[in-house]
């Protein structure tokens, strides 16, 4: 074991740092620290014009393979970018999920014409992805699509008609990502197809959904025979559950550590206060600053381990299939510590009508935490199936 | 950036898994828990001989192995899943590192080989009053011409009937926290030293109590400087800190893939009961914190290699001690409190192990300061603005 990055590694870290110090100010300073989880409705217009500031750099997409416009760069350099990203305080990443996502996909699965059609817009920073995944009958059971694709000879192309739901971003991107049922007869996750659909056209509807915390990230999207050209579908009718699971492994965890930067922000927010308001001579906050102080260290030897692979018996599975539940529940936990450090001040908003301070945006942003991309109850069963070869839940009949 | 085990590393974990598989079975535990020793001497001594495993961290100018702390820890790891009885906790992780960190070259070349060929060793510092601080220092120490002269009471202390050497902290009259500490070596046979078996709940981990009465030992017996111990002491002892942590996580793993196993077998209602989900979703949990345990044991790990190698990275320990500390105690113990529940009836008997584990989780829990303590160390560090103590 080796806990220290090579020469090489750090300073390709001081690169990123510089960089960031040098083009992170003017126009983008207001930026920094914001559009996050929970704050992703802020400054998008900038955000967007720094995501093409970004790509001037070349730091868009750095983990592509250099043939497709990336740096190729390693893994520890991909998590050196992110946690520099995040100690600057880089904004929410834009064009996360066309980078993270929809890029990785089409490099392993996609044809070649649809990788000269999409990847550019990537890595200029001007072409924006969101993921139809969800659907109001399909949350925990995702491979219960119901949204449909049927081709249509005479325009060779496929029409789509259904509902996606608890789509980040839709109604700031250009494209989303759908999976539909190819074939109507199917049942589960056989007959599924992966589309490349644009949004900007009559047949798709989107509506932003109103959270608890007042604003939305998140929206419905409705198709209405929408059309999807037959050059963008990924992959033949029916690969669609392989492909949208080959994308779940494209994230590899390098951007665990940025998010952890973020954590440690707030957290160092909460350590602040604490300081200032005297709550930091109570004996139960003390114990429960230090157990967040403890859960976020150990979340990053967690990600440590993930990265460097191997380890005993597989473990390097195992340490990603707790990953989720182990930092929802701690991000959790932390809203309720700042809550309670912050003391009847948490009460108090910002401003009328419903202007919730960071802190308190965060609160109730981590009670969505534990619920998407897999609830803490899926991520429990996936653990015991799994990792512990505990027998699979009974499935009903519908 | 490495952050998993080498080959070589691998193969030493799997060493020790292979040979405590072999000799630390439920019986032999069972045997020689029960005895007043705690272990037994003829496999202590095929551990001394065959495996070295005393000699392990021992640099290879006094004949030790010359590995490190990431090898100590992952042959730990094995010791708390089979719930191995020796001194070796006491002799290596006690003893040896007291002689490492604050002996010099001489009391190094004196001791260490001894340890090598097989005596037992301890460190002895916490007295009477239930504390881990260094504030539970209250045996005292006066110079007596070129000698000393030490009296008191020490509680707790890990195979303290029985350890052939002592490595013991005293304080000089009067003074108090880290203020006048001194650190001595001498043989557990040195008159004046009395020693009492403290019969424990806990059975696979012993203890006991030492009286010394009026005891002189010579100059060469100490370590450090005279009142100036209390740094090498917190180090020593945050070093011991992180290898019960390691022997916790092997209690964490242990509980866990004892209480899927047994669920896997029984039968309720016409199914397995690792079908429920409820049950589950419990196991998963288990996993969580054994994963997380791991996680935390090993980068101690990588910090106490570096602490004792002079590494950038060894100023971190006594806050890389605390964290594996605070969370492999909690996760030891909640694994070995769900695994007896997930064994339903059968968990609260003598016969099953898991309550062995359960009892051992506990012992280790206390064992140089519970999770609250070492939280409150971190928290002290974090918003007192002063260090960790």
């Amino acid at each position: 074991m080796k806990l220290s990055f090579s020469r090489e590694d750090e300073l390709f870290r001081e690169e990123v740092a510089t960089w960031l110090s040098e083009n992170l100010t003017g126009d983008y300073a207001a930026t920094r620290f914001r559009g996050g989880p929970g704050d992703e409705h802020v400054f998008v217009d900038e955000r967007k014009a720094w995501e093409r500031k970004l790509a001037e750099g070349r730091w868009t997409c750095i983990g592509w393979p250099e043939e497709y416009g990336g740096r190729g760069a390693s893994i520890e350099q991909q998590v050196i970018f992110n946690e520099e990203y995040a100690r600057a305080g880089g904004p929410g990443r834009m064009g996360h999920i066309g980078e993270t996502l929809t890029g990785p996909t089409l490099i392993a699965f996609g044809s070649q014409q649809q990788r000269e059609r999409y990847l550019p817009g990537i890595l200029s920073g001007e072409d924006f992805w969101c993921q139809g995944y969800s659907e109001p009958a399909a949350g925990s059971d995702l491979a219960n699509v119901k949204t449909r694709a049927v081709f249509d000879e005479s325009a060779d192309a496929w029409r789509i008609t259904g509902q996606k739901v608890w789509t980040s971003l839709a109604h700031e991107s250009q494209y989303c990502f759908v999976i539909a049922r190819t074939d109507p007869a199917s049942l589960g996750n056989k007959g599924l197809g992966f589309f490349l659909v644009h949004l900007d056209q009559p047949g798709v509807d989107i509506r932003p959904i109103q959270q608890m915390t007042g604003t939305s990230e998140f929206n419905e999207v409705f198709f209405d025979d929408a059309v999807c050209d037959a050059d963008d579908l990924v992959g033949a009718p029916g690969d669609g559950w392989k492909v949208a699971m080959g994308l779940l492994g494209f994230e590899r965890g390098v951007s665990t550590l940025g998010q952890q930067m973020l954590f440690q922000n707030e957290l160092d927010e909460i350590v602040r206060l604490a300081k200032r308001n005297g709550a930091a001579a109570d004996p139960v906050i003390r114990q429960r600053i230090a157990d967040a102080h403890i859960g976020l260290k150990i979340m990053r030897y967690n990600s440590m381990r993930m990265l460097s692979g191997g380890g005993d018996d597989g473990s390097l599975q195992k340490e990603a299939m707790i990953y989720k539940l182990y930092w929802s529940s701690w991000h959790r936990n932390l809203g309720k510590l700042a809550m309670d450090v912050l003391g009847p001040e948490s009460e108090i908003l910002d401003g009328a009508p419903y202007e919730l301070n960071r802190l308190q945006a965060m609160y109730l942003f981590t009670r969505a935490d534990t619920i998407y991309g897999g609830t803490n109850q899926i991520q429990r069963n996936i653990i015991a199936e799994r990792a512990l070869g505990m027998p699979r839940e009974p499935r009903g009949n519908s | 950036m490495e952050f998993s085990f080498t080959e070589e590393q691998q193969m030493i974990r799997d060493t020790a898994e292979a040979f405590l598989a072999e000799v630390s079975t439920s019986e032999a535990v069972r045997e020689a828990m029960a005895t007043e020793l705690g272990y037994d001497k003829a496999l202590w001594e095929r551990v001394c001989t065959e495996l070295y495993w005393p000699a392990m961290h021992i640099p290879e100018a006094y004949g030790g192995m010359g590995l490190g702390y990431v090898e100590l820890v992952a042959t730990l790891e094995q010791m708390g899943r089979y719930l191995f009885c020796s001194p070796f906790f006491s002799t290596v992780c006690l003893g040896v590192n007291a002689l490492l960190v604050a002996g010099n070259e001489e009391q190094k070349s004196v001791w260490l080989p001894q340890i090598i060929e097989g005596k037992t060793a301890t460190l002895a510092y916490t007295g009477t009053s239930g504390l881990w601080g260094l504030d539970t220092v209250d045996g005292v120490c006066v110079t007596d011409g070129d000698s000393y002269r030490l009296n008191g009471r020490w509680r707790y202390v890990p195979d303290g009937h029985s350890a052939d050497v002592i490595v013991l902290a005293a304080r000089k009259p009067g003074s108090t926290g880290v203020e006048g500490i001194s650190l001595f070596v001498l043989p557990a046979e040195t008159p004046g030293v009395s020693r009492t078996w403290l019969p424990t709940m806990d059975q696979t981990r012993k203890q006991g109590e030492l009286l010394l009465e009026d005891v002189a030992v010579p100059a060469a017996a100490l370590l450090g400087e005279f009142g100036e111990g209390a740094a090498l002491l917190q180090s020593v002892i945050n070093l011991a800190t992180v290898a019960v942590a390691a022997d916790q996580v092997g209690v964490a793993q242990q509980s866990l893939d004892s209480a899927v196993s047994y669920m896997q077998e029984r039968v309720q209602f016409g199914r397995v009961i690792a079908s429920y989900q409820a049950l589950k979703h419990k196991a998963a949990d288990m996993m969580l914190k054994a994963e997380a345990a791991k996680s935390a044991a090993y980068y101690a790990a990588c910090v106490a290699d570096e602490h004792l190698s002079g590494g950038p990275m060894g100023g971190e320990l006594p806050e890389a001690a605390s964290i594996a500390k605070a969370y492999c105690s909690e996760a030891a113990f909640f694994n070995a409190g769900c695994g007896i529940q997930l064994h339903g009836g059968v968990g609260f008997t003598e016969e099953y192990d898991i309550q062995l584990y359960f009892k051992r989780a506990k012992s280790g829990e206390t064992l140089l300061g519970d999770a609250a303590l070492h939280r409150e160390r971190v928290a002290a560090s974090l918003l007192d603005g002063g260090a960790a103590a």
